[in-house]
Parts: structure tokens; sequence; C-alpha cells
């Protein structure tokens, strides 16, 4: 059984970002302590589980100050038996010298940062605080304070964006110390104030455009693609984001937070009252079914092997537009297939549905 | 309470649609206590959730009650609710030949419409009185004086002191009562006689069996007796019997000649009774049926599919339930290379198609897929042979035809003066000549055309109200066969025909048509994997091309955390939109597609 990965919501936030509909909570010193405490409950909970693999998103995990971070990182070490990578989000304005040193000395090894943009029209849009400036400053001092892992967000198919734009700031990227950037297509989530602004984006074709040509130049500069959305160095590939796609197990505590442990899918309530009051996750059922595995490993540019010979056989069409690559009986999406990868896991799932 | 059949009237109400015929219905209901005023909804008689919610009487209901008159006496009415649309004049047809009188409603400031004549001389024909009532007086643009003239100019039937009435607003119901009592005559037919009553209506319930509904014309009938239908020969033994009430049936002893009631005989088989077949007894049959009244002919012909192939055997016990009381629907099995194993169905028109899909979707929760409607066509083989066509897909080679023939209607249209230009135009454009023009009154115009039937079925009706306003209303009967020019028009998705889309088109719409098929099909195929090239083709030759292209992105749903749900929910969705889909060969074509080609609106 390989070991688990930990990942710890931290739902807490200077200000909420213009597209964003995860779960977040203003920043309240008091209400980050008993939240603090409550995870460390739940971290005790989980004792005995062994764990190489933690990741503190949100929010803004730094939000939380150095001492509770410190706490979080004991707890996980004694209850996890923790060792290995242990990667920690951070906005570019919230983070100082010092707290990156701190961050580093206990034991964090990786760090991610929300860059999204170098431009700073897109980034007022996405009502980010920081300047590409900062940003920059951000990574080098992580770099300084000895993070040797680094990964930043880039932000795709954003309103007004052209390749020009876009190449901007994958320039700006490239020449930064960075071992991995994820690439997100920007998605308007209904409620979210930049959906309620009715933004033209780029349509379906300049979208794509935008997608393959980030694949294209992260390519060139030794971001090699692993994942629908990641890039990373030779040997930098997220190891507990890989677990999520691998269908191995992790812990998810926190307010919202997902998990699967034992071959269950769980997770907390959305509601950071009813985790403090120690709330059960909800059961999300069984993992691990065919076509969950498929719609996971897909992502990945490694693919994924089929006994089934009619996935195979179904699926040539499809490698034959350029979609798919076929090596045997293993089947992995090209950059042009990670575009529609609905339809192609759609379809492989219903070939793999069939007899032989 | 048996009646004596002095004391009984039988009618209908008959009126263009909208003139408020169901309105009367319900306030004769309220006025004579049929139904308890807690028990009253708006339209009681549209009893299908179908048709309250279109406005419209797609099934005529019976229903009997007891009128107190002025006279000091009680008289057993029996009410026949009839549907307006002209697809439906069949059901009109039944349920006149139970009546000796019908009650025309005539809205007192639209005046005559087509139907109200179409209604009208279907009245006429059957011989019965017909009571004009005008109503809708309570608007301020009524005009009861000028419609009355109308009446007595256009129908010829004395109407000048017709009732004006506001069924709306209860105003003046009783003196349609009384009018009933005094104009509309008692039935006549020997009680004595051996039985035959006509079977004018029927529909299945599920714990007594199919339920008729009867006009005894001659002799009666007892709960016990053995009963023979005579078209059929089947006999059953009557379990129960009795009059209609508003809301529940009220069972009685006996039936007699001049009355209007149901019978429950245990009967289990659709197929063994038919409307306007007659009933007699077994033990003392009549010699001869009653004459079966005027059987409709489908005009329009279409494919109907389940969606999910499993379900043919559900969607004929479907279509067998609603032919019991829906007798002009017929259907036959058939077979798609594209859809699968299905029916192919006929209609009085577009509308009775549209009604009988969705009463197949709503009554029997299936989902359908129709293929374009296609009128008959008689073909002359060169061999001498003729042929007649409802399917496309069976439509003979050219080079194998000698002549082609297509229905043909006439058609009656009613108009404001200002719209003939605008009718003239849309007939032209529809194949249609022009036979006569007679004012009605200095603003209304009646005008005739002959028109083919393959230019009405699809959207004539829409688009005639759409050029008037709304204004002008249509009527039509068949008229026989007349030669054309016509083809076949092939529609092909990635170089493939589908069978379920082909059309058989005159010549001079063939490429106005080919180009409007394929914008609209380009519509509604969503962009796929791959390129889907669409093309429209007669006799092999590319006539039409539109293309839509591979689809370049889907939703990507971000799995932040390790929360895979909204990928999952993503992908759920894709399985539900697939199901609403038609693998034809490599392409997925929506359901909609089919249905969405037919409305071709310029």
């Amino acid at each position: 059984m390989s070991k688990a990965g930990v990942y710890l919501h931290i739902p807490f936030c200077g200000r909420k970002c213009s597209y964003c509909d995860f779960y977040s909570l203003p920043a309240d010193q008091s209400q980050m302590e008993t939240y603090t405490a409550a995870l460390e409950r739940d971290i005790a909970r989980s004792h005995g589980i062994e764990a190489d693999t933690l990741y503190l998103g949100g929010g803004t995990p730094t939000l939380l100050g150095e001492r509770r971070l410190r706490r979080l990182m004991e707890a996980v070490k004694e209850h996890f038996s923790f060792a290995g990578e242990a990667t920690i989000e951070a906005n570019p304005e919230s983070v100082t010298p010092g707290l990156l040193s701190a961050l580093f000395d206990m034991g964090f090894n990786r760090i991610s940062f929300g860059v999204q943009s170098m431009r700073e029209e897109e980034l007022s849009l996405l009502r980010r605080r920081h300047t590409p400036q900062r940003a920059e400053q951000a990574i080098l001092a992580a770099y300084e304070a000895g993070f040797r892992n680094i990964s930043a967000d880039v932000m795709l198919a954003l309103p007004k964006q052209t390749k020009e734009t876009l190449g901007y700031t994958l320039s700006r990227f490239t020449a930064l110390p960075l071992t991995h950037i994820s690439a997100y297509l920007l998605q308007l989530e209904e409620g979210t104030p930049l959906a309620d602004s009715h933004p033209v984006l780029p349509d379906e074709d300049e979208t794509a455009a935008l997608y393959l040509m980030t694949v294209d130049t992260l390519q060139k500069a030794g971001f090699r693609q692993y994942e629908i959305s990641n890039f990373a160095k030779e040997g930098y590939p997220c190891r507990h984001n890989l677990k999520y796609w691998q269908g191995e197990p992790y812990v998810g505590l926190g307010a919202a937070a997902h998990g699967c442990i034992e071959n269950r899918r769980y997770a907390y309530p959305r509601d950071i009252k009813r985790y403090l009051t120690g709330a059960p996750p909800e059961d999300l059922g069984a993992a691990g079914g065919f076509e969950e595995t498929v719609m996971l490993r897909l992502r990945l540019t490694e693919g994924m092997a089929f006994q089934n010979s009619r996935v195979i056989a179904g699926m040539r069409p499809c490698e034959e537009a350029g979609l798919v690559v076929i090596e045997g009986n293993r089947l992995r999406l090209t950059p042009r297939g990670f575009l529609v990868s609905n339809l192609l896991i759609g379809r492989v799932v219903e070939l793999g549905g069939q007899k032989e | 309470m048996a009646a004596a059949q002095d004391h009984i009237r039988n009618f209908s109400i008959i009126a263009h649609i909208d003139h408020g015929k169901s309105t009367l219905a319900d306030r004769i209901l309220e006025a004579t206590e049929t139904v308890a005023k807690r028990d009253m909804e708006a339209q009681l008689l549209d009893n299908m959730e179908l048709e309250r919610e279109r406005g419209i009487t797609i099934k005529a209901r019976a229903v009997a009650l007891t009128y107190h008159a002025k006279n000091g006496e009680d008289y057993l009415f029996n009410l026949i609710d009839t549907p307006g649309h002209v697809d439906f004049n069949y059901e009109v047809s039944r349920s006149l030949a139970a009546c000796e009188g019908a009650v025309l409603v005539v809205d007192a400031s639209q005046g005559i419409e087509a139907q109200t004549l179409g209604n009208t001389y279907l009245a006429i024909e059957h011989d019965l009185e017909v009571l004009p009532v005008v109503n809708k007086i309570d608007l301020p643009s009524a005009d009861p004086e000028r419609v009355c003239h109308e009446i007595e100019d256009v129908i010829g039937i004395p109407a000048l002191d017709a009732p004006r009435i506001s069924a709306k607003m209860g105003i003046n119901i009783e003196e349609v009562m009384e009018r009933i009592v005094t104009d509309i005559p008692a039935p006549t037919g020997d009680a004595s006689a051996p039985l035959r009553a006509l079977i004018f209506d029927s529909y299945y319930d599920s714990y007594r069996g199919v339920i008729v509904y009867i006009r005894v014309k001659e002799g009666s009938v007892r709960v016990g007796d053995q009963i023979r239908m005579m078209a059929t020969g089947a006999e059953f033994t009557v379990t129960e019997l009795g009059y209609m009430g508003a809301t529940e049936l009220a069972p009685q002893a006996e039936l007699s000649a001049g009355e209007v009631g149901y019978i429950a005989a245990s009967i289990k088989s659709i197929g063994d009774t038919r409307v306007g077949d007659t009933v007699t007894l077994a033990n003392a049959p009549a010699a001869e049926p009653l004459p079966g009244y005027r059987q409709v002919q489908p005009m329009v012909f279409s494919g109907i599919y389940p969606a999910d192939g499993a379900r043919y055997g559900d969607l004929r016990d479907a279509l067998e339930k609603l032919r019991l009381n829906d007798a002009s629907l017929t259907f036959e099995p058939e077979t798609s290379s594209a859809l699968g194993f299905g029916f192919r169905c006929g209609f009085l028109g577009l509308l009775h198609m549209e009604i009988i899909q969705e009463r197949l979707e709503r009554e029997y929760n299936l989902d359908l897929i129709t293929t374009a409607p296609s009128v008959v066509y008689r073909i002359t083989l060169t061999d001498h042979s003729v042929v007649m066509i409802d399917n496309p897909s069976n439509y003979p080679s050219p080079d194998l035809i000698a002549e082609a023939e297509e229905p043909m209607v006439r058609a009656n249209i009613l108009t404001p003066a200002d719209y003939v230009g605008n009718i003239m135009e849309l007939c032209q454009e529809r194949r249609g000549i022009f036979k006569d023009m007679t004012y009605l009154d200095q603003t209304r115009v009646e005008m005739h055309y002959t028109l083919p039937l393959n230019e009405i079925v699809y959207d004539f009706f829409d688009a005639l109200k759409s050029r008037t306003k709304g204004y002008a209303s249509f009527d039509y009967e068949l008229s026989g066969f007349a030669p054309s020019k016509l083809v076949k028009l092939d529609i092909m998705l990635n170089g493939e025909v589908v069978d379920a889309l082909s059309f058989i088109v005159h010549t001079d719409k063939a490429y106005p048509r080919a180009r409007s098929i394929a914008q609209k099909l380009k519509e509604h195929i969503p962009r796929q994997l791959f390129e889907v090239p669409i093309q429209a083709a007669v006799g092999g030759k590319i006539i039409a091309r539109e293309t839509v292209k591979a689809m370049r992105k889907d939703v990507l749903a971000k799995c932040y955390g390790g929360d895979i749900t909204r990928k999952k929910k993503l992908l759920e969705k894709q399985k539900e939109g697939k199901k609403r889909m038609r693998q034809l060969g490599s392409v997925e074509v929506p359901q909609e597609a089919f249905m969405a080609v037919l409305k071709l609106d310029e």
C-alpha cells in the first residue's frame, strides 16, 4: 500500500478574487485560532495513517501565520509519520522573507504561488492584490529562503487575452527560478463578480490556440506537460497532485476538504461552524470505478493501458485526428485531445462498457 | 331517473378556436349545478393536462346534466364538447353524430372565422338544428348586431334573435338554456325496437377495461345484457352503464333510445371496440348497423421512434391505447437504418401529430424521435401500376416514374381586407392556385385557394398567422390529386444518407429547401470530435452543403484539492445530453434536430 497524501484546507483569504467560487472566509484571528485547533484535533484522529506528501491549500494558507503553521506541521509529522514533499500555497503579496525562511525551516519544501498573470490589467481584472514586480520578488525571496521547488499558476483565456499578452506572462515566468507551472483555463463560475460582469471571453478557437501555445512555449522552456494543466522541469511533477490522478489515498481535512481513504471518497461540509463543531465528513461513495479511473488517469500525459481491445480499436479515428496517441494498449491524450477531454473520456467509457 | 324522450336534449357546442366554447360549457355545468362550485375548475371539460395548457380542446367529451326549465319541468341535457381546430374535424363529426342540435358560439367582436364555417357545415351535413349564440359581448370591441347579420348573411341561418351572452361573465346563460329546450329537437327513436347504439368515443380505464360512450338510437340496454359489436362481432356482458357526470360516472339501470351514456363490459381488448360501430343485443340483434359516420383518412404521415430502442414495445402499447380514443390515429411498424424500429403513423394534420407526440411523451413517459412529416403521393410507374407513397424512403427511382401526383386541398381563408396582399403572396409561394374571393362586409374577405397539401402541413398556419398579425383564419378539405413535378431530397451526414431526414419536394422548391435544411441542421448539430459535413442531394447530385466544425474545447472542470465531484458531474451531464442524441453513423444528432428541420420559417 502506497503512503497517503495529506491535504489541509485553509479557507481564509485577505480578499476574494473576482473569479473564485471556492470556499473561503475573511481572515479573523480568533477564528483562525479555533480552526487551527480543529485541524490539530482531526490530524490527531487520523493517527496511524502514513503520509509522504502534504499540501496546504486554500484560501491563503500563509495567512495563518508562522506560529499556527508550525503547529500544523508538527502535528502532521507526529501523527502521519510524515516525511516527503510538503507544499504550501501562497499569494505573492502575503509573504515576507522572514515568513518564507520560517516556512522552509519548519519543513515546507515546495511553495506554490498564485501569480495568474504578469500583466497589470489582467491582475486588476482578477482582483489580485499583487503587481507583476511583487510576484517576481516573492518568487526570488522564496528561492533565497531555500525553496528549490517553486510553482506558479498562470490563467489562460482571460478577457482580452491574446497570444501576445499570454506570451509575455509566460516569458516572465520562464525567466524565474520555477520548477513547476500550473496553467488553468479561466472558468466563469456562476455568482462570482467576474461572471456577473459578463466579460467578453476568447471564443472556443481562440481559447484552444492559447492553450496549445502555452503547452508549446513551456515545453520549449523545459517544462514538460505531465497533466492536463500541469508542467514541470524534469523530476519536479507535484507528487501530491499525482496521488489524485493515480488513485492513491489522501486524507483531506478542513471545511470543504475532500479525501479518499480505503477506497471511500468523502468531503467535509462547506461550513466552518459545522467543521469546528466536529461534524463528520459526508461519504461520497466508493472510489476507483472504471469511469472514475479513466477520468483521472487520462488527465496524465502518460495515459492509461486498456485490456479491452474495443477501446483501442474504437479510439483509432481519434488518433488519426491527432487527439490521442496509441502505443500498444496504452492510450494517451495529446494537448489537442486534452482540450476535448470530456468527449474523449465519454467515448472511452462507452467503449469500455462494451463486451470484447 | 330515466327521462322521457321529449325531455332529453342532446347537443354539441361548436365554435372557432378561442371563441369561448369551453367557457360556455363550464357555465352550463354551473347553471345546472352539475358540479359543486368547489369542484369547479375552469374549463372542466378539457380534462387532459395538455388541453388545459394549450387552451384548446383536443378530445370531445360528454356530460349529462339536469336543467330545471322555466316551464317548471326538468330536462336531461347531454352536452358533448368538441374541438375547434381544423385537424380535429373528425372528432367534431363523431360528436355531432350523437346529437340533434348544435350550439354555435361566435365571438361578438371577431365574427365568423374559418372554423365557424367548417364546423357549422359539418353540423348541417348531420341534419342538426344549429342554435347560434353570440359570445363575449362584454368586450369593448363587441358588435353583436353586426355579427348576427353576418351569421344570417354568410351561413344562411336565422340569427337576429340569437342569445347575446358573455360566458366569461355569466351573462344571459339562462337564455341559452331555455333556447336549448325550445329550439333543439328532442331525440326520436323506438325504445322497443332492437338495440342500436352508436359508439362515438371510448377510453381505457385500468379497473373497468374499455369504457365506450354511446348514443342509443333505438331500443334499450340494461346491466347484465349480452351485447354485440356489430362490426367486430365481439360479445360482452354489460357490467355497468350510466350517464357521464362532469367529474365521475353516474351508474344507471338502463339506457334507452335517445339517451347518451357509457357502457363498461370488462372489455379488455382495444381492438374489439371501434368508434363508429353499432352496439346491439346478442339475443335480439338489430338487422342493420347504423350508418357509420365519415371515416376521415389521415393526411400526414411520419415515423415515430423511441429514443431508446429498447422501448419499442412500450411505444406500441402507448399507441394502441391512444388509438382507442383517437380513431383518426393510424400506425404500422417501420424500420429506419438511422433510427431503428418504430412506427409509421398517420395524422389528421401537424397539430394532431404534435399533440400525439406530446401525449406519448407525457402520459407514457417516452422519449421520441419524429421524422419529417410526409403526405401521401400517388405515383404511376412506367409499367402503369399505381403506388401510394407515404414514406420518402419508399419513393421510386425517377426513371421508374411515369407520373407523380400530390394531394391538393381546397383552402378557405377568412381575413381582414388589409391582409389580402400578404395572403396572396404567401399562397403563391406555396404554389397555391387562386379560385375566388368575396367580401363578407367592407372589411372582411373570404378567399378560396387550391393548395398542395404538402405546402400546408409544415408551417402554413404559423406563416399565415404571422403575416396577418394573427387575424386570418383558415380551414381546408382534401380535393383529390393533381400531377406535380416531385423529387426526393436526401440529406447526408458525413457522406451517409440519413433515411429519416429524406423529403419529397416540388422541383422548384428543392434548392431553397435543401439550403435551409442544411442550415437548420448546422444550427442544431453540436460540434463533435470530428468535422461533420452536411449535404443535401437530389438524385445523387449535391445541391447544398454546410459543415459543422470539429469541437476545439469542451468545459474543463478543476479537480482542486482532490475534489473530483465537479468533473464527475460534468461527465454525468454529458452522458445525459448524449441520451438525447441519436447516433447516426459517426455523427451524434440531437433529437430536436429532427423536429427543427420541419420548421423552416422564412
